[in-house]
């Protein structure tokens, strides 16, 4: 009984902060200005300008994706064969950067990338053609490898130093190859740890406006900043509700798929 | 030369990693106020950052609002997890399942709800909405952190503390809380360096007039940053340096202690 009353402070904040604002997203994204009900606000990511946004958002994050997996994987793998982690000395490492405010951190990347900036003045003295990527889609990208890095890595790296020793070496007893014991064991092991690296990436990257506006220039627009915009600058909340309804479709859909992929590879285990 | 390579890897990923870091902390000496252009060393802006007003008052509210909510979600937290433990196993999923809603959503999407929420209800935008909002994604790392602590607990420690004659209040500070108090002590430092962090939910749920550090910076993209903001995240990033390196230390002389202990 008294439990029970325990468990009302906790239940009354999640109701009142997190299901009925949800609600309002819904609410707001199917009524028009009159509180009729419609679907024009939902149908709006069809307009040109909104698909262009989303298309753009999508290929950069899954880029972004890519990329975090393709570097975070083989540094899991070397910082698990280090076996330097003493005192959780590597995660530290990962999150230390987040004490500095991420706005800050990125907008550095700006001087670093400039055409004047550190990394041509590099560049032009090793007589190397000059890097102008700023305010490119480019740009985008590498401030989101850059932020999201960390969500990749300590997810994998976390899945790759459970893995027993013994059943490595038990491998290498009964005579796999590296490659061998890379692909049927050390993989399947790791794939929760991929598969949450994945999730963690792709979602704030795929919602971004934070990165698009500073690193981008203010000419190209993700879908993050197209609500953003719709927010606090047009005070269309019904418009931007609409949109958001679509970006959490997509949300939900990674969830799933990954809720999916990680059964497989747990299931492949047995 | 297998070690090299892996030498070279990792080190290229931290200077991708610690480059902007190393940059900023060089840009809060530089005398030029442009960050285009080097212009010499100076302390100036360190002193001048103590004057300016406008900081002060983003980064009083940055901690206030930081301290605070990572102190009401530990206390909500804590208590949802107390009572979880009570309930029926379906129950429990249900509410774990809401708690899993702030953290698997994106932070723009959480912003503009808590927004829709105030706007509806007719809150006043400012320092208290930003609360709430902090507090509302901050309980999630205190349940993730507290929970697995709770179920890791011998419920008959708790009853025998009751056969004995404590009441239920003397025996959940006296026995439980004792063993659950590292998952709090964890939550609320995740939950106080979330908060610092934020910039997306902080942006849809503030009112004028109200900054923190992270919405002061987006409002001084457009017209360039103060020098002096520089010279301030210099400062706190080599605060949290020192605080880790005494947190290790002293977990070092303890662990040695145990050790020594161990072996007489």
């Amino acid at each position: 009984m008294n439990k029970k009353m325990l468990s009302l402070p906790y239940l009354f904040w999640s109701i009142a902060f997190i299901l009925i604002p949800l609600g309002m997203i819904f609410f707001y994204g199917f009524t028009d200005k009159t509180g009729a009900f419609t679907l024009e606000n939902i149908l709006a990511i069809s307009q040109a300008e909104h698909m262009k946004a989303l298309w753009l958002s999508i290929l950069l994050s899954l880029i972004s994706t890519i990329i975090c997996l393709a570097l975070a994987y083989p540094l899991g793998l070397i910082l698990t064969s280090m076996e330097v982690n003493q005192n959780g000395f590597i995660i530290v490492l990962f999150i230390l950067p987040m004490w500095m405010n991420f706005l800050l951190r990125t907008l550095a990347w700006q001087t670093l990338l400039e055409k004047t900036g550190v990394i041509n003045g590099i560049l032009s003295f090793l007589h190397l053609p000059s890097l102008n990527i700023i305010n490119t889609p480019y740009a985008i990208v590498l401030g989101m490898v850059y932020n999201f890095l960390p969500f990749m890595v300590l997810p994998i790296y976390n899945s790759l130093a459970k893995i027993d020793r013994n059943v490595i070496n038990a491998a290498k007893d009964l005579g796999a190859g590296n490659l061998y014991i890379l692909k049927r064991i050390i993989l399947p092991l790791s794939f929760p740890g991929i598969v949450s690296g994945i999730t963690m990436v792709f979602v704030p990257a795929l919602t971004t406006f934070v990165i698009s506006t500073l690193l981008g220039g203010s000419k190209i627009l993700l879908i993050g900043n197209v609500i953003e915009q719709e927010f606090t600058q047009a005070s269309n909340w019904y418009l931007g509700s609409g949109l958001s309804i679509v970006l959490m479709v997509f949300i939900i859909i990674n969830m799933v798929l990954s809720a999916i992929f990680d059964k497989d590879g747990e299931g492949g285990l047995l | 030369m297998k070690k090299t390579v892996y030498r070279i890897y990792t080190s290229i990923i931290f200077l991708f990693l610690y480059a902007p870091i190393g940059t900023l902390m060089v840009l809060s000496f530089n005398s030029s106020k442009t960050r285009a252009k080097w212009g010499g060393f100076t302390l100036k802006w360190y002193s001048e950052l103590f004057q300016n007003d406008a900081i002060m008052k983003a980064l009083w509210n940055t901690l206030a609002i930081a301290f605070l909510s990572a102190v009401f979600a530990s206390i909500i937290g804590t208590i949802a997890c107390i009572a979880m433990t009570g309930m029926k196993k379906k129950w429990r999923s249900v509410l774990l399942g809401i708690t899993n809603i702030p953290m698997l959503n994106a932070d723009i999407v959480t912003g503009i709800s808590l927004m829709l929420l105030f706007l509806t209800f007719g809150f006043k935008f400012g320092f208290l909405t930003i609360l709430l909002s902090h507090i509302t994604f901050n309980i999630p790392f205190v349940i993730l952190s507290v929970m697995p602590r709770m179920q890791g607990l011998n419920p008959s420690t708790y009853e025998a503390a009751l056969d004995l004659g404590a009441g239920p209040v003397q025996a959940f500070f006296k026995v439980v809380f004792p063993d659950i108090l590292p998952g709090v002590l964890t939550g609320f430092l995740m939950a106080f360096t979330m908060s610092l962090d934020d910039f997306i939910i902080t942006h849809f749920t503030k009112g004028a007039g109200v900054d923190t550090l992270s919405t002061k910076i987006y409002t001084e993209v457009k017209k360039g940053i103060k020098p002096e903001m520089y010279a301030l995240s210099t400062l706190i990033f080599i605060a949290v340096i020192l605080l880790l390196l005494l947190a290790n230390s002293r977990s070092k002389i303890k662990s040695v202690k145990t050790a020594e202990r161990g072996k007489s």
